[in-house]
């Protein structure tokens, strides 16, 4: 987004595209059938910006999300970190690569070691990429429980030993461990109860308000990503269909895919909605009406 | 409601699991009420024991759980029951819809060949050429095009959506006067959802069964249903008309629960966290 701008974007896409091979085609002399996952998808990230990457199953939002953290190679398009190309990136340029993007994903239980203790998890990106835990294991791991919300005093328990919640605070402290530029969250809310995913949703905003990082958050429910993007781009069949300022997609979206998904949403009453804020300022205000 | 009216009647409901030597809870002294041709939401979180009341209310509770309390649908006790009279009532007079159509098909098996099997376990003296037309002519109620070619295919050949209708015709083929539908479109995208949403209504109103609805979803519930209970705990902590829970909430508890629900139509800048449950009954305590 925001190409006008003129400002380097901290991440650039341009026309990525990802071809699988499908399954059981192709033979000893047979080149194998493609599936084609993602197609021709390009964004710009700018630091303190989050954009969302919206989408139903099988639109290659994710795969976009792989592509652009170098989890996964392209077959075409290039990859653009600070200006700088990264697309076959390897050895000390891939490891600038995981200094800068990190991501969080959205079973945190299978994405956490369940036989390390919180305070191995956490200081694991620093140790793979040999660098010295700044000011000691135990105390680097006690300011990232905090900063997560989680209690300190908890760095030597193991994952299980924590809420579905809790163990996502402690695959963000594992992200922000070595201080990412850019932060890739795949569907890190999409699993938690609606009120956990209200507190992970504001820890991710206020973390992103304290560091500047950047966001790319792949997700499927347009709620959530009303709550958090700054743009929006939307995707179907490996394709960005619609991209802009998050208001603008939500509000006056021009494609059709858009207009049809943002109408499927279901919608608690809006005058249901009003009535209840209604009667919570009276109560607040100290006149409590009764049903 | 008028008592005669009916269909299903909970009282006190509780279900304990043994973990130790102690029996937690994970439902605890409920009741519902639900009149024929009605439709019941039942929300709640993770652990708040609203799948175990539907599970309990169709007698599928592991042997080990301990049932206490009353269910009586349509004039007939269900707590304590021997299994042949929850048979006559199980799947036939009230079926079940689960979230995850894939793993309760056998993909062994076509589609025609499994919701015939499920009619003629409550149908004797059916012929299986007979309960292969009610299969056709099931799957043409829930508009899955070319019923009488697809109804030869595998559970592998239906997309996600086409498969909870499947599941949607094998229950609607015995003519149940309750559905229990147990979050039956949280695996789905959401353009599929609105589409299985709206065939629920369709077919609850053609057949005039009665429906619960359990799901953690507060804005499907309240398209869906006329009447709520929110739980939370294993306990009910508020019931009433989906206008009533939704537009004056009475308990604290339902009323975080409705604020932290993002919308889509506005920003909430600060989206209000929920204060956890005390205790927490998880659904590892059973699994």
């Amino acid at each position: 987004m925001n190409r006008e701008s003129g400002r380097t974007p901290l991440l650039r896409a341009v026309d990525l595209r990802k071809d699988f091979p499908v399954a059981g085609s192709g033979g000893l002399l047979r080149r194998p059938r493609t599936f084609t996952a993602v197609d021709g998808v390009s964004f710009d990230l700018h630091a303190g910006e989050t954009l969302a990457l919206v989408g139903e199953s099988g639109s290659g939002k994710s795969t976009t999300a792989r592509l652009a953290s170098r989890l996964v190679d392209v077959t075409s398009g290039t990859v653009l970190l600070d200006g700088t190309d990264v697309t076959r990136a390897t050895g000390q340029q891939l490891a600038r690569v995981r200094r800068t993007v990190q991501v969080v994903f959205q079973d945190p239980f299978s994405s956490l070691n369940p036989r390390h203790t919180v305070e191995r998890i956490v200081t694991a990106p620093l140790r793979y990429q040999g660098r010295a835990v700044p000011g000691g294991a135990r105390a680097f791991t006690r300011g990232l429980m905090e900063r997560v919300g989680l209690n300190p005093d908890h760095s030597e328990r193991y994952p299980s030993q924590f809420s579905g919640g809790q163990a996502q605070r402690i695959g963000i402290a594992r992200a922000l461990a070595v201080r990412p530029r850019v932060l890739v969250c795949d569907e890190a809310v999409s699993a938690l109860d609606v009120s956990v995913q209200a507190q992970i949703i504001d820890l991710l905003r206020s973390l992103q308000a304290e560091e500047g990082f950047a966001c790319l958050f792949i997700a499927h429910d347009l709620a959530v990503v009303r709550q958090i993007a700054t743009s929006v781009a939307v995707m179907t069949q490996g394709r960005i269909v619609e991209a802009g300022a998050r208001d603008d997609v939500f509000d006056r979206p021009q494609d059709d895919y858009t207009t049809s998904l943002l109408r499927a949403v279901p919608r608690i009453p809006a005058e249901w909605d009003a009535e209840r804020r209604e009667r919570a300022a009276q109560r607040a205000a100290g006149t409590v009406g009764t049903r | 409601m008028i008592a005669d009216e009916t269909l299903l009647r909970v009282r006190d409901l509780t279900v304990s699991f043994p973990v130790g030597r102690r029996d937690v809870p994970v439902v605890q002294g409920l009741d519902l009420e639900l009149g024929k041709g009605r439709t019941l939401g039942i929300v709640g979180e993770s652990g708040s024991g609203k799948s175990m009341t539907s599970l309990a209310v169709m007698g599928l509770l592991p042997p080990r759980a301990a049932v206490t309390g009353s269910i009586v649908f349509d004039g007939t006790e269900l707590v304590g029951a021997g299994e042949r009279r929850l048979r006559s009532i199980r799947g036939d007079r009230i079926a079940m819809v689960f979230q995850d159509p894939l793993s309760c098909l056998n993909p062994y098996y076509t589609v025609g060949t499994q919701i015939a099997e499920a009619y003629r376990s409550h149908r004797t003296g059916v012929s299986r050429r007979q309960a292969r037309k009610v299969a056709v002519e099931a799957m043409e109620r829930v508009h899955i095009r070319h019923a009488a070619r697809r109804v030869d295919e595998y559970p592998h050949q239906f997309s996600g959506g086409m498969r909870q209708r499947v599941m949607i015709a094998m229950a609607l083929c015995t003519d149940p006067e309750l559905i229990i539908a147990d979050e039956p479109t949280t695996a789905l995208d959401v353009t599929v959802q609105a589409q299985i949403l709206d065939l629920l209504e369709e077919v609850r109103q053609e057949s005039g069964a009665a429906l619960v609805l359990i799901t953690h979803d507060l804005a499907v519930v309240s398209r869906v249903a006329e009447e709520i209970v929110v739980m939370r705990s294993g306990v009910v902590v508020e019931r009433g008309t989906a206008r009533e829970v939704f537009s004056d909430p009475r308990h604290e508890y339902t009323r975080a629960l409705l604020d932290a629900v993002p919308r889509i139509d506005d920003r909430i800048e600060d989206l209000r966290a929920v204060p956890r449950a005390g205790r927490t009954t998880s659904g590892s305590v059973v699994r």
